[in-house]
């Protein structure tokens, strides 16, 4: 059994993506949602590829290889569409914390500017537990906290998805505060995140310049805070 | 052609009274289905050649059999009642003027294919539709159409009504199994497919209302008369929902090789106050729009194609002369930004980068880097979605556009 992939005969199994067959020659598909420890979603379609034959393009995250598929990572169609998803994404997140969406953004050609002039959801950065920090603005909704925190991982059900559409976002039950979630301070969603919306506050604190010692104290202080709170 | 299959019964029986469909031979298709194997059920379903009314036109003997030949249990028969597509109201007039077709059609479904459940998914804001099959379900149940040991048989089927909460997404199948299972009305990724990780992950056949109306009168008379109804690549009768500037808007009966022009002069008595066309919506919001010179086609696959064109759900939206396009265009943009889920990346920005151009362009501002940008963005959202919902959702602004004389390409 086997595909053809940019030409190239790739001998395959059944059970393979085209990911994982493209993967073994060679020709990396550029991909942002998926992620080895979680479920795919496919929903970034940073990965789609042209699959001769098929009526749209295809994820290849998800897509299993049939017997002498003809595929193509590279055709004018499929760049087209990264590049555009590429231009939208930029223009309503910061992605200067993503350093390989940028590089597949050049390889592509993609005017990073070019959506600029729409609307832009704008949010406060959300500092309201010792452990992590969340800022949205770097948020691309690839949705793997959700899952990490849900069935893929800890079976926690902290995070959620709220609103629809361009409104959409990564949220919490009732858009309750950290603590009165049900969320047990794991690491696993800011460890799944790739754009580093989701950081360590030990993480931020060191970027702003503070020495460890120090931020352990201010740590210290805010548990001592927060437990009197409650 | 002109055909009475489908609105036979509807204003002719009275909607809330069982004996009333059976009188008026009701039911008649499920006890000779019984009396068939299912297989040959199956087998006559597919020799009709009937394909799927809600839009994407799979045939329908295929789905049954790939769900029939599934061993896993239970199996489910669904009805896609959400019908929310812009100017479609086909499904409505079938579920409020003669509902017991619709579950018969289901039973006998569930009989070719093994299934024991069945869900109805009713659109949101369909109270009375909703109000007539709950009665209609129980009524059928309590006389033994429905149930455990249908007439006499020991085939079971029970049916459950579901009534979505106002989504459009929610009529792409996947993202209607994720509503009925309680969960957030997105769609899934396909494969899997229905037909073997349905509704609750189980192997499920899915069919638009009108398709499953369908259903009774091809057991009843027969795959070869179903084959006699029209042109021969979509055969059987059709609703088609004319609404817009016309005299007489409405659900029409009609095999598919009936042209545009015939629907809007002859069925639906012309455009009204004597006005012209100006362009036609052929499939709804996610169709394509039609220019007044293109009213020759048959509203066929293969007749609409040739204008770029597909009869979708059969919805046909005339806009006369009177009209200013740039607000069709916009409302329509607005609708898929408002109806996105939010799920994949081309869908969720691009239904609302699209609404911002639009919106730009209809208040005059017409700059090429727009149109390059709106093209691009109809490429992208037609060719990487998720699902129908994003890649259709350029397919009216772009056509539309053409229609005005805006010189817009097809890639």
């Amino acid at each position: 059994m086997h595909v053809i992939i940019d030409g190239q005969r790739v001998p395959v199994s059944p059970e393979m993506t085209i990911l994982e067959a493209a993967e073994q020659v060679g020709i990396h598909i550029p991909r942002l949602c998926v992620h080895e420890s979680l479920t795919p979603q496919a929903l970034c379609r940073l990965c789609v590829v042209e699959w001769e034959g098929a009526r749209t393009l295809v994820p290849a995250c998800v897509a299993r290889v049939q017997d002498r598929a003809v595929i193509h990572t590279q055709s004018e169609r499929v760049r087209r569409a990264r590049r555009t998803i590429l231009e939208l994404l930029a223009s309503t997140v910061d992605l200067s914390e993503a350093p390989e969406l940028l590089a597949y953004a050049e390889e592509v050609g993609a005017d990073l500017e070019r959506f600029s002039d729409g609307e832009r959801l704008t949010f406060p950065v959300y500092d309201d537990n010792p452990f992590y920090v969340r800022d949205y603005n770097k948020c691309v909704l690839c949705g793997r906290c959700v899952q990490a925190c849900g069935d893929d991982m800890q079976f926690t059900y902290a995070l959620t998805i709220s609103g629809r559409g361009f409104h959409s976002r990564v949220d919490t039950f009732y858009h309750l505060p950290m603590p009165q979630t049900t969320c047990v301070f794991c690491g696993n969603c800011v460890a799944v995140c790739p754009t580093g919306a989701l950081k360590a506050k030990e993480e931020l604190l060191l970027e702003e310049g503070l020495s460890p010692e120090a931020i352990w104290q201010r740590k210290r202080e805010e548990k001592r805070a927060w437990y009197k709170e409650r | 052609m002109n055909t009475s299959v489908l609105l036979q019964r509807v204003g002719q029986v009275d909607p809330t009274r069982l004996e009333d469909y059976v009188a008026h031979g009701g039911f008649d298709a499920l006890r000779r289905a019984l009396l068939r194997r299912p297989e040959k059920v199956v087998e006559e379903v597919k020799a009709s050649g009937l394909v799927g009314r809600g839009g994407a036109a799979f045939p329908t003997g295929v789905k049954w059999e790939a769900v029939a030949r599934e061993s896993r249990t239970p199996k489910y028969v669904v009805c896609n009642a959400d019908e929310s597509e812009p100017g479609t109201f086909k499904d409505r007039v079938l579920m409020e003027g003669d509902p017991f077709a619709v579950l018969e059609g289901m039973a006998i479904a569930a009989y070719a294919t093994g299934a024991s459940e069945g869900y109805i998914y009713v659109r949101g804001e369909y109270a009375r539709a909703y109000t007539l099959l709950r009665s209609a379900v129980d009524q059928a149940t309590q006389a033994g159409f429905l149930g455990d040991a249908i007439l006499g048989s020991d085939f079971s089927f029970h049916v459950h009504i579901y009534r979505g909460a106002g989504a459009y997404v929610c009529g792409e199948e996947t993202a209607l199994f994720e509503s009925i299972e309680g969960k957030r009305g997105q769609p899934r990724q396909k494969p899997p497919f229905p037909t073997t990780h349905g509704l609750f992950g189980q192997p499920t056949v899915i069919n638009n209302v009108e398709t499953l109306a369908n259903v009774p009168p091809l057991i009843l008379n027969g795959a070869e008369w179903f084959r006699s109804l029209g042109p021969e690549e979509a055969p059987g009768p059709k609703l088609f929902s004319v609404s817009g500037a016309v005299n007489k808007p409405g659900v029409y009966e009609a095999t598919m090789d009936v042209t545009l022009r015939e629907l809007i002069e002859e069925y639906a008595g012309g455009v009204r106050d004597g006005g012209k066309v100006q362009a036609v919506l052929v499939g709804g919001a996610a169709g394509t729009f039609v220019g007044p010179k293109d009213l020759d086609v048959p509203m066929s696959f293969s007749g609409l194609r040739r204008v770029g064109a597909s009869p979708g759900s059969g919805a046909v939206m005339v806009v006369d002369e009177r009209v200013n396009m740039w607000d069709v265009l916009l409302r329509i943009a607005r609708f898929f930004a408002h109806e996105s889920c939010g799920k994949c990346y081309p869908c969720r920005l691009g239904t609302q980068r699209q609404l911002e151009i639009v919106t730009r362009m209809a208040s005059g501002a017409l700059r090429y880097k727009d149109f390059l940008r709106l093209q691009d963005l109809h490429a992208t959202m037609r060719d990487a979605s998720l699902c129908g919902l994003g890649q259709t959702a350029g397919n009216a602004i772009i056509s539309g556009l053409k229609v005005m004389g805006m010189g817009m390409s097809d890639d």
